[in-house]
């Protein structure tokens, strides 16, 4: 008997949804799994698959059983299949179907577009392990190639878990889609992954940090949105992977903050009161506030674009079919089926940025984006709590949405942080000042370096509050060499 | 006076507002405004279903108090108060593992593995918590120090008895107790206090001694452990506790006892074993014991052990490292003993005691969960109903 809550062992795929006694599809994923496995090998941390990592392991879905700690090396990390529990006589909570049973089987109209939100989903979580292959080798400290990798099972995880879904509910072309997912490759010029954020480099560690505070943030929001869905599996599986994403937020959150941490240490040590002394805040070998700026500048801007076009029809249709939902859809109190609500919109109108009252429907991924940067801006306002406790005159900022954008209404023009709309000339002239120039990445590339001693820390980075799992401060999180 | 609490509280300067405790709460004891995560004292059962998910450790965080503090004072948190100084009479005490936090901590690590708040078996006597400290150590003499396992093994695990004098230490079967070693530790700051469960039962070694033992394994750099191996008798020893308020043994006769430990894990054990030999000898059956170890040679206790009626206890010793025998686990005869062990878990009599290293438990919890499976029982749910009774206990280090 499976349990639902209990992760059976038995095969060689851990899960709580009844693989053994699911021969078929037991069988696709087994002849899918030597495939991921040499992906994870190939694209995977480079150098470190023998060392003995101290992971979460999930022995269950309920909280008492999610995280087990353990050392564990990372080709033999239990990764599977795991959805939250089903809820009984759950409903499809919005759109056209709202109120119906929620489908335990693909509804055939809407097959295709389901399809192609679980891909899209699933593209993006190898693309980020191999976005961050190389980054063990300059960890700042135990700590945090232990969060690094930590990170790194968990998307590989998530990969498994779309690719259940495809392999489970869409036969022959989801056999098909789950083997693609393992030939793009992030970067690749032939078979790039499917989103642009994901095609990007992520050459150190502060952009890393960068990356899962603000990339990753679009993947909780996202997951947010399609752990709505009314088809019950996708939900149940976005659910218990949002769990997961919570840890990725932290190592963002608390990655940036202890940079700035060190950096408002390190000027107050020498004396420095002005964060624009670029130059002195650098000889000391941390990176300064404005280069900071200008990093979270870029991977806001570059996550935004992930959200799509602020008015979008493939949004509506998802939500209409009731395959994707809103941001906390069952906190919202509507009809849950937008017939006639309204949503304002940026838009550019003679030159001016104005809002526009638009049909609900069509903008929600402009709403969704919108849900995320108020949960980004908090975070930045947790980092600016930091400067202003070691007493430093500076706040960072979130630049406005017209700001270095690729896609959406502000693709084809520029404009300044601020949010006034500039000519290509002004543009080209004041970049530098805005987004990381390639001097700004060289500088933060020299201050990477590896830091193996438990306990010790890169010079540009302060120590965390509290370890992982309660542990001391000099326990060992990752065992480089156990042999 | 009030009575004092132990107030569940969120460490707003480390929490990044993810939510996923207030998604947890079963019972939405947690609660948050713009600025803060909070929970609710009113509410919160301390079921701790949400310390596990939290993904930064601000959720594990607990003041002693003589009022709590409000939702609206914890909204406006910017960063944790201090714990306050908090008279606690012996009442009080009673209900919390230690009141210490460098102990309660060491506890809650070692309990971790119980899966949510550990709860005492229903009919386990009350048990006295922390009436000595760092601040206020008891004085405890050595009487004795005596090798365990076989010479020559490598691994040298000692039975350590201290006699407490004329001092009052009450402590129950499964209870610890506090070693603090002597010096400094590598930053300069007093060394910090080792727990090590009681082996004896709770009239002394042998009746009516005001004595107590430690099963203790010398560690190649463990501070404590060789200190406590190289003691001579008549050495002094500074000693706090007893600490411990859920890992105790029940005192129904009618309970079923399920003992799974390794190497020094076995103490808690030996002290079950002698209490239920002393206080209910004619009581046939009640006791089963899994006991993994390298080797006979180095399985402590295994003298005695051959001399316990199997009439009391049945016996499972299984080893590792025999040569030219197939290494077994005590998880590999726990589903041997399937048939056996799935009856146990059926009965609402039956408590099991899991103690011993770490890395034991996946594997335990591993082979419940397979003899559950086997026998169409839902372990995850058998689990939390035993543990919500008083019936699951996991004590690792």
């Amino acid at each position: 008997m499976h349990d639902a809550i209990h992760v059976d062992y038995d095969t060689m795929i851990p899960n709580n949804v009844g693989l053994s006694e699911d021969r078929k599809v037991l069988k696709a994923l087994e002849k899918w799994h030597p495939g991921y496995i040499d992906w994870w090998k190939g694209l995977g941390p480079d150098g470190f698959q023998e060392a003995l990592v101290y992971l979460r392991t999930a022995v269950s879905v309920d909280p008492k059983g999610w995280a087990k700690f353990d050392y564990v090396k990372m080709p033999e990390y239990r990764w599977g299949i795991l959805l939250a529990p089903q809820e009984e006589e759950r409903k499809v909570p919005f759109g056209e179907y709202k109120g119906e049973a929620a489908w335990q089987e693909v509804p055939g109209e809407h097959r295709a577009m389901l399809r192609r939100l679980i891909v899209i989903q699933g593209d993006t979580e190898p693309a980020s392990v191999e976005q961050q292959r190389h980054l063990g080798a300059t960890a700042p400290s135990l700590y945090d190639m232990r969060n690094l990798f930590q990170v790194n099972v968990e998307e590989g995880r998530h990969l498994w878990a779309m690719v259940y879904l495809l392999q489970k509910y869409f036969g022959r072309d989801g056999r098909e889609e789950s083997e693609e997912l393992l030939q793009r490759h992030s970067g690749d010029p032939d078979k790039p992954r499917m989103l642009g954020a994901f095609n990007e480099a992520t050459p150190d560690w502060l952009s890393f940090f960068m990356f899962t505070f603000f990339t990753d943030r679009d993947g909780k929001m996202q997951l947010e949105s399609l752990a709505q869905s009314g088809f019950d599996p996708l939900s149940r599986t976005c659910r218990f992977m949002l769990t997961e994403e919570a840890h990725h937020m932290f190592v963002g959150e608390t990655g940036v903050g202890r940079t700035i941490q060190r950096t408002c240490d390190a000027m107050n040590e020498a004396g420095i009161d002005d964060p624009y002394d670029i130059n002195r805040v650098r000889d000391l070998g941390v990176i300064d506030l404005p280069t900071l700026q200008k990093k979270a500048n870029m991977h806001y801007t570059l996550s935004l674009d992930l959200f799509g076009s602020e008015v979008s029809t493939n949004a509506a249709n998802a939500f209409n079919a009731g395959l994707k939902g809103r941001f906390h859809e069952s906190r919202i109190e509507d009809d849950h089926q937008l017939t006639k609500d309204t949503y304002p919109v940026v838009k550019r109108v003679n030159g001016h940025i104005e809002m526009v009252d638009t049909p609900a429907l069509s903008a929600l991924n402009m709403r969704l984006r919108d849900d995320y940067a108020r949960d980004c801006e908090k975070g930045v306002g947790r980092w600016n709590k930091i400067i202003e406790k070691t007493g430093v005159d500076f706040q960072l900022k979130l630049p406005h949405t017209a700001f270095h954008r690729g896609i959406g209404e502000f693709a084809q023009s520029e404009a300044s942080p601020d949010g006034d709309i500039l000519s290509a000339d002004e543009w080209a002239a004041r970049k530098d000042d805005w987004l990381p120039s390639k001097a700004d990445g060289d500088f933060i590339a020299s201050l990477m370096e590896q830091v193996t001693t438990p306990g010790k820390y890169a010079g540009w980075i302060a120590p965390p509050k509290v370890g992982i799992d309660n542990k001391p401060g000099d326990f060992e999180y990752v065992k480089i060499d156990p042999s | 006076m009030n009575a004092i609490v132990k107030q569940h509280l969120i460490d707003p300067e480390i929490c990044i507002r993810c939510g996923t405790c207030e998604e947890t709460c079963p019972i939405d004891a947690v609660t948050h405004n713009d600025d803060n995560y909070v929970v609710d004292a009113e509410k919160c059962n301390y079921c701790m279903d949400c310390i596990a998910p939290c993904p930064t450790g601000s959720i594990d965080n607990w003041r002693v108090v003589n009022t709590p503090y409000s939702l609206d004072e914890q909204f406006s948190w910017e960063e944790l108060p201090e714990q306050e100084d908090i008279a606690t009479d012996e009442g009080a005490a009673a209900t919390m593992e230690a009141l210490e936090d460098e102990i309660s901590a060491l506890l809650a690590e070692a309990h971790k593995g119980t899966g949510g708040k550990p709860v005492a078996p229903a009919s386990a006597a009350k048990p006295s918590v922390n009436l000595y400290s760092r601040s206020k150590p008891a004085i405890a003499t050595v009487q004795g120090n005596l090798r365990l396992t076989e010479e020559g093994t490598g691994n040298d695990v000692r039975h350590i008895v201290l006699d407490l004098g004329d001092t009052v230490f009450p402590v129950l079967e499964g209870q610890s107790i506090g070693i603090i070693p002597p010096g400094e530790d590598a930053g300069g700051k007093p060394q910090g206090v080792r727990l090590y469960s009681v082996a004896s039962a709770r009239d002394g070694e042998r009746p009516n001694t005001n004595n107590l033992s430690l099963t203790v394994k010398r560690e190649e750099v463990g501070v404590c452990s060789n200190y406590l191996c190289d003691l001579k008798r008549g050495d002094k020893v500074q000693v706090t506790g007893p600490f411990g308020a859920t890992f105790l043994i029940p005192e129904d006769p009618a309970v079923k006892l399920v003992m799974i430990c390794t190497g020094t894990g076995s103490a808690p054990f030996r002290a079950f074993t002698e209490r239920r030999r002393r206080t209910m000898p004619s009581v046939k059956g009640g006791l089963t014991l899994f006991f993994g170890a390298r080797r006979p040679e180095e399985l402590p206790y295994f003298g005695p052990l051959k001399k316990v009626p199997p009439q009391l206890m049945t016996q499972h010793l299984c080893y590792s490292r025999v040569p030219d025998a197939p290494k077994e686990y005590v998880q590999d005869r726990m589903l041997t003993c399937a048939d056996e062990l799935s009856a146990l878990l059926k009965d609402d009599g039956t408590h099991v005691f899991i103690c011993g290293l770490k890395g034991m438990e996946t594997g335990v919890d591993e082979s419940f969960a397979s003899i559950c499976r086997q026998s169409d029982l839902d372990w995850s749910a058998v689990k939390t109903a035993m543990r919500e009774s008083g019936r699951y206990h996991v004590e690792t280090y």
